[in-house]
């Protein structure tokens, strides 16, 4: 669908709100990429363990920073009709409605793993990461929304992109399952009741 | 002189304490120099004022759990003179004005005397799952709680915030006995008995190579040999103070006290006397009890879970005559990496009792290194 | 009790996994084990943290997995983030 150019601003905001979509469905790849490996407790030479933990949270933030863009510009932009309730409330929108509505649900997701990670210290790590699962249902969300709500689609280096982050995602996942992933410490704990 | 007989001593009933304000009650307790009889050894008074002196209405517990399995000091009393303990836990709660007092006891303990003395006051016994770290404070805590009964992280003090988030006193049950014999007949009367630092009496459970085991109540203070004396000890090379987590005493002329059992790294901790058979090889007897510690260990803190099976498995080597010149500096190391690393003193107490079984049978130890045991059998006899 | 004003690290052990990121960051401070865990090099419970350690401490507690650990400081009523 090729969009309807009225103004030079609402072009930049286009692209702009699409560009922003893009690069944080990198960003939310790399983090949960990142997010396996800190757990395996596996040491990256140059990186140590706390380099790979600080990555994997520069990379959910920076991601986050530009899904508030992403919606921002969107919100803004007349092309894109979005209203502030359909950030909110998924699938009431007109246009894709299913496919923009799993870009809403990922948002409000998005907003209480960041709440949670924020206050962490406070809440305990129990709950902390309870929340924190529900990373797994949110990138999903995230790619199927930009595959099928964004307009780029068809274009080759979308493609390419999508692949590339799909690929990481099955690999870390599949290596997550694995039994040599040998988490530290959950697993081996075994907690007597007296 | 007074009767040392004071909480082994058949007692009616006198009717209700008097019911002392918190500030008569903790010049009563402070002036008596009372301290806890679980094992830590604490001042009374002190842990009380830490209580009083939270905004929240505090819960009180009686600890009545006894892990220790070396020790039946409390059992017996409960079973002996439960009113003497409610009694305590009743003055106390009445002073903090606690929302809560509770009185918990091991599922081994026959809770029928308990739950029949309880009657009609505002005391609720509870019968809570055993095991040595389920009576120590915060696990006790804990389990009361809802939760595992397991230890929880110290940087938050159960006095801070224990049961439903209330500042939480929790005291054994001897000290409570005591402390209703303080408020009843005063302070200058405990401290007729025992030493000037460490008053009253106490009791201890004596087990191990001795013809009639059991508790006995003697004034602090006492020797080592005047208080295995009715228990009829076999001649003896050392007694183990103060349990599984004790160290081993050579002298038995030495005074049951803080600064008499400094020299061996022991304390009075929680009265238990055992005294180690002629013919049972420590090293043997240590690998046993270290087994026992490292199957006990709540399993929460790395360096108790992965380090006290380790020092078990170094001890049985030693004892079953593994000749390896590197074990006993092994052993020691592996003591000193697990102490302070974790959420109570399971670990601590532990490597105490392994460091001490390490310095004082070291000949012995220097025996098994060269292929030979000076102790007749190789087992344990209990 | 006397007054301290020093900062300390504290290792919460019921939460620690011994991922291993505080002994990265503070390498004068913090050892590892024979099991992975840390061990303060300097034998104390909680270690003092030296003032020049200030921020790596603070990154060590940022970034610990678990969140097994807290800085504090020990002012004359008891203790105090």
């Amino acid at each position: 669908m090729t969009p309807h150019v009225t103004g030079p601003l609402t072009s930049a905001l286009w692209d702009l709100g699409r560009g922003t979509g893009v690069v944080a469905l990198a960003m939310f790849t790399l983090s949960l990429v990142l997010g396996i490996v800190a757990r395996s407790g596996r040491r990256v030479p140059g990186l140590g363990r706390f380099g790979i933990s600080d990555l994997h949270r520069t990379a959910a933030l920076t991601g986050t920073g530009l899904i508030v863009l992403h919606v921002a510009t969107l919100l803004l932009d007349p092309f894109a009709q979005l209203r502030l309730v359909d950030l909110l409330v998924p699938f009431l929108a007109t246009y894709r409605p299913l496919w923009l509505g799993l870009g809403t649900l990922a948002v409000d997701l998005l907003v209480v793993v960041t709440a949670a990670s924020l206050l962490r210290h406070r809440i305990g790590p129990k709950l902390f990461r309870a929340v924190h699962w529900a990373t797994y249902a949110l990138w999903p969300m995230a790619l199927l929304h930009a595959l099928r709500a964004g307009t780029n689609s068809g274009d080759l280096w979308f493609r390419g992109l999508a692949v590339v982050c799909v690929a990481s995602v099955v690999t870390a996942a599949a290596w997550r399952l694995a039994p040599s992933f040998a988490e530290r410490g959950w697993s081996r704990r075994t907690r007597r009741t007296a | 002189m007074t009767s040392a007989r004071r909480l082994l001593q058949d007692q009616d009933r006198h009717g209700p304490l008097p019911a002392l304000r918190l500030d008569a009650l903790l010049d009563a307790v402070s002036e008596s120099g009372l301290t806890g009889r679980g094992g830590g050894g604490f001042p009374t008074a002190t842990k009380v004022r830490a209580v009083a002196s939270r905004p929240r209405k505090p819960v009180v517990v009686g600890n009545g759990l006894e892990g220790e399995p070396l020790s039946s000091k409390d059992a017996v009393l409960l079973g002996h003179n439960p009113h003497l303990v409610l009694d305590g836990l009743d003055v106390v709660a009445r002073a903090l004005r606690a929302r809560r007092a509770v009185l918990a006891v091991g599922a081994d303990l026959d809770p029928g005397p308990v739950v029949e003395a309880a009657r009609g006051r505002r005391i609720e016994v509870v019968t809570v799952e055993g095991g040595f770290v389920a009576g120590q404070e915060s696990a006790l805590v804990n389990q009361l709680d809802g939760r595992p009964p397991v230890p929880s992280d110290p940087f938050t003090r159960v006095t801070e915030s224990g049961i439903a988030g209330r500042p939480t006193l929790v005291l054994n049950v001897e000290t409570l006995a005591h402390l209703a014999l303080v408020v009843r007949h005063g302070a200058e009367w405990f401290r007729q008995v025992g030493t000037r630092d460490e008053p009253g009496t106490s009791l201890f459970t004596i087990s191990g190579a001795v013809r009639r085991p059991g508790v006995v109540e003697v004034p602090r203070g006492t020797s080592i040999r005047e208080v295995l004396a009715p228990a009829e000890p076999d001649p003896s090379s050392a007694v183990l103070v103060g349990g599984y987590h004790g160290a081993w005493v050579t002298d038995l002329d030495v005074p049951l006290t803080a600064r008499g059992l400094k020299p061996f790294r022991a304390a009075v901790g929680a009265g238990v006397l055992h005294v180690l058979g002629a013919g049972v090889c420590p090293l043997v007897f240590a690998a046993e009890v270290v087994d026992y510690l490292a199957g006990e260990s709540a399993a929460q803190c790395g360096p108790c879970l992965n380090g006290l099976p380790h020092l078990a498995g170094l001890l049985h080597r030693l004892a079953s005559g593994d000749r390896d010149p590197a074990l006993p500096a092994e052993t020691s190391r592996m003591a000193r990496l697990v102490t302070g690393r974790g959420a109570c003193a399971h670990p601590d107490g532990s490597a105490r009792f392994v460091a001490s079984t390490l310095a004082v049978f070291a000949e012995h130890v220097g025996a098994h290194l060269q292929g030979w045991c000076p102790s007749e059998t190789r087992s344990a006899a209990s | 009790m006397s007054r301290d004003t020093t900062a300390r690290l504290h290792i919460d052990w019921t939460r620690c996994d011994g991922h291993g990121s505080c002994a990265e960051l503070l390498p004068g401070l913090l050892g590892v084990d024979d099991f992975g865990y840390p061990v303060a090099r300097s034998g104390e419970r909680d270690p003092a943290v030296p003032r020049r350690d200030r921020d790596a401490a603070q990154h060590a507690v940022r970034n610990c997995p678990v969140m097994a650990l807290r800085l504090y400081r020990v002012d004359h009523s008891g203790t105090r983030r």
